[in-house]
């Protein structure tokens, strides 16, 4: 019987990450699939610096097979000897590469990645728990840190030592080598992914020859990250290495970038998990803007396409972006996506979340924004105007209210005329729209009898469709629903004191009101 | 056909097709949804010549609209003028299949392979074939995914000159560069491998197979596992053992976790697949392999055969297999560290007490039902509880019975409420099981105590399951031993309760029969319309309403009706509706 708290029993509903931190281990072991049969004890080998130099380089050889050899972390009592003995070397390696010169030798770069790759490509374990929130639950820690540590940090210092060659590496460090550099990225563990980092950026830095294809699968691992799994630890990482790539990209752009752009890193934004790595991809969305402004247009367009519907968090998030790509849009690609932009975000200074219209109105607080939207008032305050004028009466939060007065006042100020016209004929458009509605409610009824004398032939509308939308945007839904039938069911437990919620209980209410 | 309506029906479907360039997706929505409708109204000339050439060029809009364009089309055959004209529809299914969002391009497959059979031979290859090999080629790597799903549909029917085109574009994408490529490929190499003719199959797919299964990423291999079923059944059990097994061999060894979890998933399959001999040679000791896996995820999944693998050995020397090879393993994996592990092999175990016989079952078997019993894993317990009628068959439940005891009471009071509820749900089958002298003597406590739960699910579980109880043991078990404790709630301080007793009774009266309802049950809830609890009054009304049909007219006139008629009139409006409902279901007015 597991333990369960006194307070557990009691309300039942601690919160998901109390009750997950009860079971959750600490670390976790590489999935290492029969690689190795038991290690054989470790046994010291002289100190480098002790050893002549003739001799050096086959120690310093020998103490990179002796390296080789894989321990098994999970169980922290076995090996402790041999363990300790290979930790101490790989310092000592670490050592050697970074503090001497002339020891990078032609011989030396097959055994040196043996090492690297011996110790750090490993099929990551299956998540412990499947579905990892990062924000809310601690990561699993890579058992083996403290000898996989010390092996990124020797393949860090073996890359920037003064005498490393590119041109022999390059047999060694290859696209396969890359490829499972990649793979783990995915690794759960956040030292990890930041050693991991740095390391494909120097090898992005010294491989010319591996630029393209590198960045053809993070593409790759992008593109399955949207479409197949949704699940990627390394996103955040590998946006943040890509950041400074574009940074470097020759103008004109090529295809191949733009399309990058537009067919992966927009799509990006519809992924479930956005806040974990929005401010790297919003980095890398104004990075190309500001190198090539003409894309400014599609890449509105493109955020507007995937506007979140029902996560509010995420929109707050998109309305961030938006303003950053307006902190930099030149003037004439401004007016281009106005109108579709400002039919956006006055339905986000109507969202219900305040949140949501808070962010959009504190547009007007940015200056570079307000000069904008004044050059083309007569614009944009007919698009906005409705909105704000009906929150402004509606609205229930009363900072809203209160931004939203501001932001008249302002509107008005710039166009004092205009917004007395929109004042007057408020009324009717209101009821313009109305009709306008009416004439569609009319337009559909008389579809409906279209539709019911030709019957036979038009059976096949009527199947559900599986809904997109779904896909597109938060599914918080289905991960609360378990919790919330446990909170139905003992909501009737609240109950129990307060005999007069009465009338409120019935399960059905037919009462002829 | 539908066009000749006249003008004024045209009228709307003009601004219908406006609607489908409106600002608001949920209106363009609607409209496409009507497409048929619009396709009706317009005739299919129209259809042809305005409405498809107007849908194509619109296909840049939101993925929830494109994904109903792209249902709608697979249905639009009739409406464009019959098989004759449907390959007027293949442009916009076309650029759906290019689109990035997979649901939208899994759908244009979708009506795509449907439309497909709708196409003669010679529309086939004059129209639906290029599209193939367009998609096929296309740039970016969604054409060719998409591409992928349409060649099985379209090669059983077309020339053999066409055919080895198809088979050559088939091989281009098993080695397209893109891995989501590979993976649509790979995922549909099977399907593909049973259209082709038995030389193909063992000159192309085997090699393709192969490729993929060793390909450098492992979601890719591991869907070539997938394939290796259709392969497999496809093959003479001769060309098995040269051309699949050294392939399922290594899958089974994968180094990745995921290759070795599609083989313990499929494993029952692969086995149905190879037949006996090779099963008996590899994949036992394979099996066992995957039994003993380093990763629980491995370990579960094989957990999960055990019984289907077992039953499915070949009977001559079947329990010889599974007393040397399988139960050692499973032996180990009673004890597992990982709880996934145990609850998977609890779902199955006890299946193997039919295979196994009574003997074994009482020897081997049984040590293990019982550590499984009193695992510390709720979930591993209930599943032993819920598949006890297997071994019931075989042994007999009484067996168990001193360690079961201890397992349904802890379970009964697990502070999880589904746990509670799945036990719940168990009870008349082992009161069934158990006979009513045990189940009076050691589980009646439990039952009562379930119907003051503090979840409204588990009453109600309660409730349902007294019925059940009732109707196993008979009225007279019921008046001596439930019937009094649910109506002494009656009494009690806390309304839930109080109409507990009420729902009890609604589910108890017609098991229990008139006598029982009018003398012992009718007073009760006859008093009970005094309660000051309006919820309970209401729930009175409804009482009546219920037991009515059960009670003699005269105990319906003369005690049911006066306090219906006082409840109409009550303060409350629920009440008063409630009341009067019964009054004119039970036709007292």
């Amino acid at each position: 019987m597991s333990a369960i708290s006194a307070s557990e029993k009691v309300d039942g509903f601690t919160r998901k990450s109390m009750r997950k931190a009860q079971k959750q281990r600490k670390s976790q072991g590489s999935s290492q699939y029969r690689t190795h049969t038991a290690p054989v004890e470790l046994s010291p080998l002289p100190q480098l610096k002790d050893a002549p130099s003739t001799e050096q380089q086959e120690l310093f050889t020998q103490k990179l097979q002796q390296c080789c050899m894989l321990f098994d972390f999970l169980d922290s009592v076995t090996d402790l000897k041999s363990k300790e003995i290979k930790r101490a070397t790989l310092n000592e390696l670490v050592d050697y590469v970074s503090t001497n010169r002339g020891v990078l030798v032609e011989p030396a770069y097959p055994e040196i990645t043996n090492m690297i790759c011996t110790n750090i490509f490993r099929v990551l374990p299956p998540s412990e728990n499947p579905d990892f929130d990062p924000e809310e639950d601690e990561p699993t820690l890579e058992a083996a840190w403290p000898h996989i540590q010390l092996v990124y940090e020797f393949l860090l210092r073996f890359l920037e030592n003064p005498d490393f060659q590119p041109s022999i590496a390059k047999r060694y460090i290859d696209q396969k080598f890359v490829l499972q550099l990649l793979e783990l990225f995915d690794s759960e563990d956040p030292r990890e992914r930041d050693f991991l980092k740095t390391i494909l950026h120097r090898i992005y830095g010294k491989f010319l020859g591996l630029r393209a294809f590198i960045r053809k699968q993070i593409n790759n691992i992008f593109l399955r990250f949207i479409y197949e799994t949704e699940h990627f630890n390394g996103v955040a990482e590998l946006l943040e290495i890509l950041g400074s790539i574009i940074n470097g990209f020759a103008l004109p752009l090529k295809a191949e970038h733009k399309q990058f752009l537009m067919k992966v890193l927009i799509p990006l934004h519809t992924a479930k998990g956005l806040a974990l790595f929005h401010a790297q991809l919003a980095y890398c969305v104004v990075q190309f803007l500001e190198k090539d402004p003409t894309l400014t247009e599609p890449v509105i367009r493109g955020l507007l396409k995937f506007w979140p519907k029902t996560c509010s968090q995420k929109e707050v998030m998109f309305l961030g972006e938006i303003e950053e790509i307006l902190d930099v849009i030149e003037p004439t690609q401004f007016k281009k996506i106005q109108e579709p932009l400002f039919k956006q975000i006055s339905k986000c200074v109507t969202n219900p979340h305040f949140q949501v219209a808070e962010r959009a109105l504190y547009f007007w607080n940015n200056e570079y924004i307000l000069s904008l939207i004044e050059e083309n008032i007569d614009k944009i305050l007919p698009i906005m105007f409705g909105s704000l004028y009906r929150i402004s009466k509606e609205h229930w939060n009363p900072t809203i209210v209160a931004l939203v007065y501001n932001v008249l006042k302002t509107l008005m100020e710039m166009n004092c005329t205009l917004f007395d016209e929109l004042t007057s004929s408020y009324k009717a458009d209101r009821q313009r729209e109305k009709k306008k509605e009416q004439e569609r409610e009319e337009l559909w009824k008389k579809l409906e009898e279209l539709k019911l004398s030709d019957m036979p032939l038009v059976q096949n509308n009527s199947h559900g469709l599986p809904s997109v939308q779904n896909n597109n945007n938060n599914n918080n839904n289905s991960n609360s629903n378990h919790e919330d039938q446990e909170r139905s069911a003992a909501a009737v437990t609240a109950d129990d004191k307060d005999p007069d919620a009465t009338a409120a209980v019935s399960e059905s209410t037919p009462c002829a009101k | 056909m539908a066009g000749a309506d006249g003008d004024d029906s045209l009228y709307p479907i003009a601004v219908l097709i406006d609607e489908l360039r409106n600002e608001d997706v949920q209106l363009r929505l609607n409209s496409i949804k009507k497409l048929s409708t619009i396709a009706l109204a317009l005739g299919v000339e129209r259809t042809r010549t305005e409405l498809l050439p107007f849908l194509t060029d619109t296909i840049y809009d939101e993925d929830e609209v494109l994904l109903a364009l792209a249902e709608q089309l697979g249905n639009f055959t009739m409406l464009v003028g019959g098989p004759e004209y449907v390959h007027c529809l293949l442009p916009p299914l076309e650029s759906l299949a290019t689109v990035e969002e997979t649901v939208v391009r899994d759908k244009a497959v979708e009506s795509l392979r449907k439309i497909s059979q709708e196409h003669s031979p010679v529309d086939l290859e004059v129209h639906f074939e290029p599209l193939v090999k367009r998609l096929a080629s296309g740039d970016w790597f969604t054409s060719r995914t998409s591409a992928c799903g349409l060649f099985s549909v379209c090669y059983p029917r077309v020339t053999s000159t066409v055919k080895a085109e198809i088979r050559q574009h088939f091989r281009t994408l098993c080695s397209d560069d893109t891995p989501m490529v590979r993976r649509a490929a790979a995922s549909k190499l099977g399907e593909f491998a049973k259209v082709l003719e038995l030389e193909y199959v063992k000159s192309d797919i085997i090699s393709l197979f192969t490729a993929l299964a060793s390909d450098e990423q492992d979601s890719v291999r591991l869907l070539a596992v997938e394939a290796c079923v259709s392969i497999a059944t496809l093959l003479p059990q001769e060309d098995l053992e040269t051309l699949v097994m050294p392939t399922l061999r290594q899958a089974a060894e994968d180094k990745s976790w995921r290759v070795r979890y599609m083989v313990a998933d499929k494993f029952s399959e692969l086995q149905k697949a190879v037949g006996p001999e090779i099963t008996k040679n590899d994949l036992v000791p394979a099996f066992q392999n995957l039994l003993k896996d380093c990763e629980a995820e491995v370990r579960a999944a094989a957990a999960n055969k055990v019984k289907e693998f077992c039953e499915n050995l070949p009977e001559d020397n079947r329990e010889q297999i599974i007393m040397t090879h399988i139960l050692p393993c499973v032996k180990e994996l009673v004890s597992d560290t990982n709880q996934h592990v145990k609850s998977a092999l609890a779902s199955v175990i006890m299946g193997l007490s039919t295979i196994l016989g009574k003997d074994n079952t009482i020897e081997h078997l049984l040590p293990l039902f019982l550590a499984q019993l009193k695992d510390e894993c709720p979930e591993v317990r209930l599943n032993i509880i819920s598949n006890l009628d297997c071994v019931n068959e075989v042994i007999g439940i009484r067996q168990l019975s001193q360690s079961l005891l201890p397992a349904i009471v802890e379970l009964a009071e697990d502070a999880k409420w589904r746990v509670r509820l799945a036990i719940i749900e168990y009870m008349p089958l082992l009161a069934g099981q158990l006979g009513v002298e045990f189940f009076d003597e050691k589980l009646n406590t439990l039952c009562m105590a379930w119907l003051i739960d503090h979840v409204y699910a588990i009453r109600e579980a309660a409730t349902c399951n007294l019925m059940k109880l009732v109707e196993k043991f008979g009225a007279e078990w019921a008046q001596n031993t439930i019937v009094p404790k649910v109506l002494g709630m009656a009494n009690d301080p806390n309304y839930l309760h109080r109409m507990t007793t009420l729902f009890c009774i609604n589910a108890l009266s017609k098991a229990c029969g008139q006598e029982i309802t009018t003398k012992q049950m009718l007073p009760v809830v006859l008093k009970m319309s005094n309660d000051q609890v309006a919820n309970v009054r209401f729930n009175v009304a409804k009482s009546l309403q219920k037991i009515g049909p059960i009670l003699d007219s005269n105990a319906l006139q003369t005690e049911v009706k006066p306090v219906l008629e006082k409840l109409a009139s009550d303060t409350d409006m629920d009440v008063k509706y409630f009341a009067q409902e019964a009054i004119s279901v039970l036709a007292l007015a």
